[in-house]
């Protein structure tokens, strides 16, 4: 099925990704509508244009696949499913996602991961193409972002406070240089080439977006993780 | 030598003419202070180690046990009490943050004992409740809706999504995590007994618990624990939870500790790994942002169900809620500075916010100024506990109240408020297996339903004596309230005459 979203609102839009029987939905002409596929489970996205904030949240199995920049909120609290986005994606991309999988073409705004979190078999993963704006992966809990820099000649590829209160998971910084001002409680580590689940990552962001897996593989990457799953711990004292 | 900054503060008391060493204290008390001294064959208790919780005052089959206050006495001071000095050894010896439970116990003045209640006499009449019936049913919800029609007459608008309560009462949101399993399963069998709803917190919903959707309110709050599409199927209604009358600005935080396996499922989270939910949603700064997740929240359960915003109140309460009448939320929920917690700050805890009595008064006020009060319903929280508390708030222009810590009370809590260290000998705020088998859902749920058809049965009576036959005709009705031992200002604020003023 294909739709042209030119006059619909958000609403009417997900009635009918919903009513339809067609696993795979082709969307073009969308602006600025919000909340598109919206926990949306077992189908297949193919979005042309610029959709509004929380694309793809509380996304429960769907796929969808973005020609164009994404805005705030994309996929947030996301349980299962892919979001792929042919451009830029906005802050808080992947609030609090569990599960499923983001892979971003270009750079993300502020905050994203923030309280991503594993879940039994879970873990979830954001792979990003370009730099990362502040904050990235605050309060995360699990999972994994990658971030690759791509095209940049040096300098770090997160912006400031990167992992603040950071309690599970880890990071990949594909970059020599660490974030400014980044957190005592997280530890950083130099390593060259990624281990296997991340390589994996790469190697799917890679055949998405056309670029080859080698070039990034193989190179000097920042690891940053918690150095304490109960950072707050000793804080307290009872009364 | 080891010198002891901080005394007990309790003295156990065992009359040794009733004892007769059975020992149970010694196994009801899990804070280990009772034990059997075999060479002098017979109890003794450490004082140090006792909360005050009453379990084993309680469960001593010859009455012999009573728990005192200490008479060991710090030299009086009006200005450095006991509490204050104690603080201060216990930050001289960590370097602690100091942690509490349940609501501010301090010594602020509170307005609901201030208020009284007017009846009718002679010129119009009271109503037997016995006799005559009586509404206490009420709906929450949007009530903002331009009604039209089509050419056949038939509705167009589609209707908010509302809530209907039997009593105008829920039970608020405490997270499994910080209270047991059983304590939710006794509120989920109670709420669907009495026709009303209780709050999952924002721990998540256990699985067993899915079956009273109907009954239960979800909770959203910014670590989004245990969120996810079914979660918010099952629910009757979401709440996003903005803040909470007892750490308004602070969020939640679960020690691992107190993460058991049942809990880390609940919540989708990790084993071992604390559970932090701060403040900040750190998607909202603005109404705008609020009401994206609203709408977020709405699109994703089809907007079948109300959203609920719950704030805390504070200084500014007013614009805030005027902020969330406009949000595209159905209920606002206001939580008082003496709500309760299973763990605060404790400075947080006794010194942010305000009470919640003006808080409401101002709120309906300023969405009736501007013409909003209709677009949202509000519910009240923070230390209700009776229903003549329940009475002057819906007075004063609640649509429902929220309790917990009555909730609480009514399951067998005493108010140590020791629920942040873990040992909770009621089996109410604690994880350990033992202690929560202390606590029978079903039994719970048998005090729950009695507790709250008493109060039902006391607001019809006290509705009765006032001649107003429904919730509905009291809700706002401030005529029907008088101030006493209160200022000019206090009066203004609340929009209440002083006792002694006629109509
Ligand atoms: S802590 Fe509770 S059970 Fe233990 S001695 Fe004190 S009152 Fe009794
Ligand atoms: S819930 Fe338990 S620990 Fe908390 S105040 Fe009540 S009796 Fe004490």
């Amino acid at each position: 099925m294909k739709i042209n979203a030119n006059g619909y609102t958000a609403k009417k839009l997900n009635i009918m990704i919903g009513r339809s029987n067609d696993e795979s939905i082709e969307i073009e002409g969308v602006i600025g509508q919000r909340y598109i596929g919206t926990a949306l489970s077992g189908k297949i996205l193919e979005i042309e244009g610029a959709p509004g904030n929380a694309l793809g949240a509380f996304l429960d199995g769907a796929k969808i696949e973005l020609f164009g920049n994404a805005q705030e909120a994309t996929g947030d609290t996301m349980n299962a499913g892919e979001i792929v986005i042919h451009g830029n994606a906005g802050d808080a991309t992947g609030y609090a996602m569990r599960g499923g999988e983001i892979f971003i073409e270009g750079d993300v705004g502020y905050r994203c991961g923030i309280h991503m979190k594993a879940y039994r078999g879970n873990s979830p993963a954001i792979v990003i193409g370009g730099k990362a704006g502040s904050f990235l992966g605050e309060y995360q809990a699990g999972g994994t972002i990658v971030v690759l820099g791509d095209g940049r000649a040096g300098g770090a590829v997160a912006g400031y406070f990167c992992g603040t209160g950071m309690h599970g998971g880890e990071i990949w910084l594909r970059s020599q240089d660490a974030p400014a001002a980044l957190p005592e409680q997280v530890k950083t580590e130099r390593v060259k080439g990624v281990p296997s689940n991340v390589e994996m990552l790469i190697k799917k962001w890679c055949a998405k977006f056309g670029k080859e897996a080698i070039n990034y593989t193989g190179d000097e990457f920042l690891k940053l993780s918690p150095d304490d799953a109960n950072p707050y711990k000793r804080l307290y004292t009872p009364n | 030598m080891k010198v002891r900054y901080i005394l007990p503060a309790f003295e156990v008391l065992r009359d040794e003419s009733k004892c007769v060493n059975c020992r149970l204290c010694e196994r009801e008390c899990a804070n280990g202070v009772h034990s059997f001294d075999s060479e002098r064959g017979r109890m003794i208790a450490n004082d140090a180690k006792c909360v005050d919780c009453h379990r084993c005052v309680c469960t001593c089959p010859t009455g012999a046990l009573k728990i005192a206050e200490t008479k060991d006495v710090y030299r009086s001071n009006a200005n450095w009490s006991r509490a204050a000095i104690d603080e201060i050894y216990r930050q001289a010896e960590s370097g602690g943050v100091l942690l509490s439970s349940m609501g501010n116990p301090d010594t602020y003045p509170e307005f609901w004992n201030r208020l009284l209640i007017n009846a009718s006499q002679v010129t119009n009449p009271p109503i037997d409740p016995l006799r005559e019936p009586m509404e206490t049913q009420v709906r929450l919800g949007s009530g903002r809706v331009k009604i039209e029609r089509d050419e056949n007459g038939r509705l167009k608008t589609a209707l908010p999504p509302q809530l209907e309560l039997q009593v105008p009462v829920m039970f608020s949101a405490m997270s499994y995590g910080s209270v047991s399993y059983n304590v939710h399963a006794a509120l989920a069998r109670a709420a669907k007994e009495l026709g009303i709803y209780y709050n999952t917190g924002e721990g998540g919903l256990h699985r067993d618990l899915y079956g009273y959707g109907d009954h239960t309110i979800v909770q959203v709050a910014s670590g989004r624990f245990g969120v996810f599409r079914e979660y918010l199927d099952a629910a009757a209604a979401i709440e996003i939870k903005m803040g909470q009358g007892a750490k308004p600005g602070i969020g939640g935080h679960l020690p691992a500790a107190k993460i058991t396996p049942a809990v880390a499922r609940t919540r989708m989270i990790p084993e071992g790994s604390d559970a932090i939910s701060p403040a900040p949603h750190h998607d909202i700064y603005s109404i705008e942002d609020l009401r994206q997740l609203v709408m977020s929240v709405k699109e994703a359960t089809g907007c079948r169900k109300p959203v609920i915003v719950k704030v805390a109140a504070v200084h500014n309460i007013e614009a805030i809620a005027s902020g969330i009448a406009r949000s595209g939320a159905d209920v606002i929920a206001i939580d008082g500075f003496r709500g309760g917690t299973g763990a605060a700050p404790t400075r947080i805890r006794d010194n942010v916010g305000i009470p919640v009595e003006l808080a409401l008064a101002r709120v309906d006020d300023r969405l009736r100024e501007e013409g909003v009060r209709d677009n949202v319903s509000i519910v009240v929280g923070g230390s209700i506990r009776s229903s003549a508390d329940m009475l002057k708030a819906i007075a004063l222009g609640a649509d429902a109240c929220y309790i917990g810590t009555a909730a609480l009370i009514s399951l067998g809590c005493h108010l140590c408020r020791s629920c942040h260290t873990g040992i909770c000998n009621w089996g109410i705020a604690t994880q350990i297996p033992d202690l929560v088998a202390r606590l029978d859902p079903d039994e719970g749920a048998r005090r729950l339903v009695n507790l709250v058809t008493a109060w039902k049965h006391e607001l019809e009576e006290m509705m009765g004596c006032m001649g107003i036959n429904s919730v509905e005709a009291l809700r706002g009705n401030r005529l029907m309230l008088r101030g006493i031992g209160m200022t000019e200002s206090e009066l203004r604020l609340l929009g209440v005459k002083p006792a002694g003023e006629s109509m």
